[in-house]
């Protein structure tokens, strides 16, 4: 690990004014950020922890949903009871990604902006464009297995690893953010992670000295919710392919309210087109998947998602 | 730990280790797992993979499981910590040190220490009812099955697969029920 020197603010302000230093990194949980460090490639003069500054609670909204503080850690999210009751699609999204001691750690904020965990961008000794811009993709004629298949770009096929952002993404989340002299925006969960192109380095729409400070979920929306992952075992590992549902029947037939697949792409995949219509899995799979781009590697992601998607229909009640 | 820098300003930090208060000065670099096993002398906590996979490094921070590894000790200013040091003696053994025993839960034990802490957290995890990949409601109490240990316990690996032993300890230690 590079030498670094260490603060720990108490406000939310202090946090954000020491951020904007140069070289300034923020540690939460650090379960990805530390492991990034080991590895030298994170390197970050200086690390603000801001585990003292609050951000640590769920609150109702006026609009009937919740606000959820950026420092809440995965494990009291998903325990939440009123996150268990009216956003089950969040709870089993979050209890399927990692383990008891990581959720217990990781936070809101930290898991919205987790690195992907692409073989090449983690191996410092093969060229990476997230790491070194312009230096090339290693994972483009590599081993791909567990890379995108959507909205990849020449340089860069890297998924992003979150489960709980599906669901954020399903459930039309906001990220609050707040920047130097208390300038404050939402980011709606669609244009939070962005797609690769030409600038995979250029992860979030987070801008230089903003500080995520909340998660808020909008009022519920009723239905049945699932949350499917698939991976190469059972428990403890990155989904090769997962969805968020929440759909509900009309007349016996299923309707697809929200519908956003994991481990397909850079970012939450979600295609509005294919929600709403009275359609069956092939359909709906028809529209958001159009497009794809895969390996032979990781060709199998495209039948292995329609199927996940028939049998999450079938679930619905 | 590389030390491939000029001198970094050391940092203080305070928190109690098995209900002993203690305060440190430390390179910020040094992790709480690194902290216990090379500043306290306490090595019982393992350090396998260093990349919070493995859970061998596994602790209680205020009661809750956390990887040592993957957090730097001068995060833990007030923290409570226990250490599988803290649980039993070679002598007075923790009734689930006992059952690990009992069950053969182990073949080189060098994941133990981070079993058997991580068990802890998971029986008050269950008994407080937070649900599981593998719960069928979101709402009930939650069942005390081999499932959900499995479930539960899978961010501590065992190289050596004893997991079926250690499945039977975790039951027979928990009487059946969280």
């Amino acid at each position: 690990m590079k030498p670094f020197s260490y603060e720990r603010p108490a406000t939310t302000a202090e946090a954000i004014e020491a951020a904007a230093r140069p070289g300034a990194r923020v540690i939460a949980g650090g379960t990805n950020l530390l492991d990034l460090m080991k590895l030298g490639i994170e390197a970050p003069a200086h690390v603000v922890d801001i585990n003292r500054i609050g951000l640590d609670r769920i609150e109702d909204t006026p609009e009937g949903g919740l606000r959820i503080g950026a420092l809440v850690r995965n494990a009291d999210l998903a325990a939440d009871m009123r996150v268990r009751r009216h956003y089950p699609v969040l709870t089993r999204a979050l209890v399927s990604g990692a383990s008891g001691q990581l959720r217990n750690k990781a936070t809101v904020a930290g898991n919205l902006m987790q690195r992907t965990r692409c073989p090449y961008f983690y191996n410092t000794d093969m060229p990476c464009n997230k790491r070194r811009p312009g230096s090339g993709c290693s994972a483009i004629g590599g081993l791909t297995h567990n890379l995108a298949v959507l909205g990849t770009s020449e340089a860069c096929i890297a998924t992003n690893p979150s489960d709980m952002c599906v669901a954020l993404r399903a459930l039309d989340a906001g990220v609050e953010v707040e920047g130097t002299g208390s300038a404050k925006r939402t980011i709606p969960m669609a244009e939070f992670h962005r797609l690769p192109g030409d600038t995979p380095h250029i992860e979030t729409a987070l801008q230089p000295g903003e500080l995520i400070t909340a998660v808020v979920l909008p009022a519920p929306l009723g239905g049945t919710q699932v949350y499917r992952k698939v991976r190469d075992r059972a428990s403890y590992a990155f989904a090769n392919v997962s969805l968020a549902l929440v759909a509900h029947r009309e007349a016996g037939a299923v309707v697809v309210d929200r519908l956003a697949f994991g481990g397909l792409a850079l970012k939450p995949w979600r295609v509005e087109a294919g929600e709403r219509g009275p359609r069956d899995a092939d359909a709906i799979a028809d529209i958001v998947l159009a497009g794809a781009k895969p390996t032979p590697d990781n060709a199998y992601k495209l039948p292995l998602a329609r199927r996940v998607l028939a049998a999450a229909l079938e679930q619905v009640e | 730990m590389a030390d491939d820098g000029p001198a970094v300003e050391k940092v203080r930090v305070s928190f109690s280790v098995n209900g002993s208060a203690l305060t440190l000065e430390l390179d910020p670099r040094v992790t709480l797992a690194s902290a216990l096993r090379e500043h306290l002398g306490l090595t019982g906590t393992k350090i396998g993979c260093d990349q919070g996979q493995c859970g061998a490094c596994t602790v209680l921070v205020n009661g809750r499981r956390i990887n040592s590894c993957l957090s730097l000790a001068v995060m833990h200013e007030g923290d409570e910590i226990t250490t599988i040091e803290g649980l039993g003696t070679p002598e007075s053994l923790h009734p689930l040190q006992v059952a690990f025993v009992e069950h053969d839960g182990f073949q080189c034990g060098y994941c133990t220490p981070g079993q058997i802490l991580s068990t802890l957290a998971v029986l008050e995890e269950m008994k407080a009812g937070v649900p599981s990949h593998v719960t069928d409601s979101l709402d009930g109490p939650i069942p005390f099955t081999d499932e959900e240990i499995r479930e539960r316990m899978a961010g501590n690996l065992c190289r050596c697969a004893a997991y079926p032993n250690i499945v039977a300890a975790i039951r027979d230690y928990a009487g059946g029920k969280p």
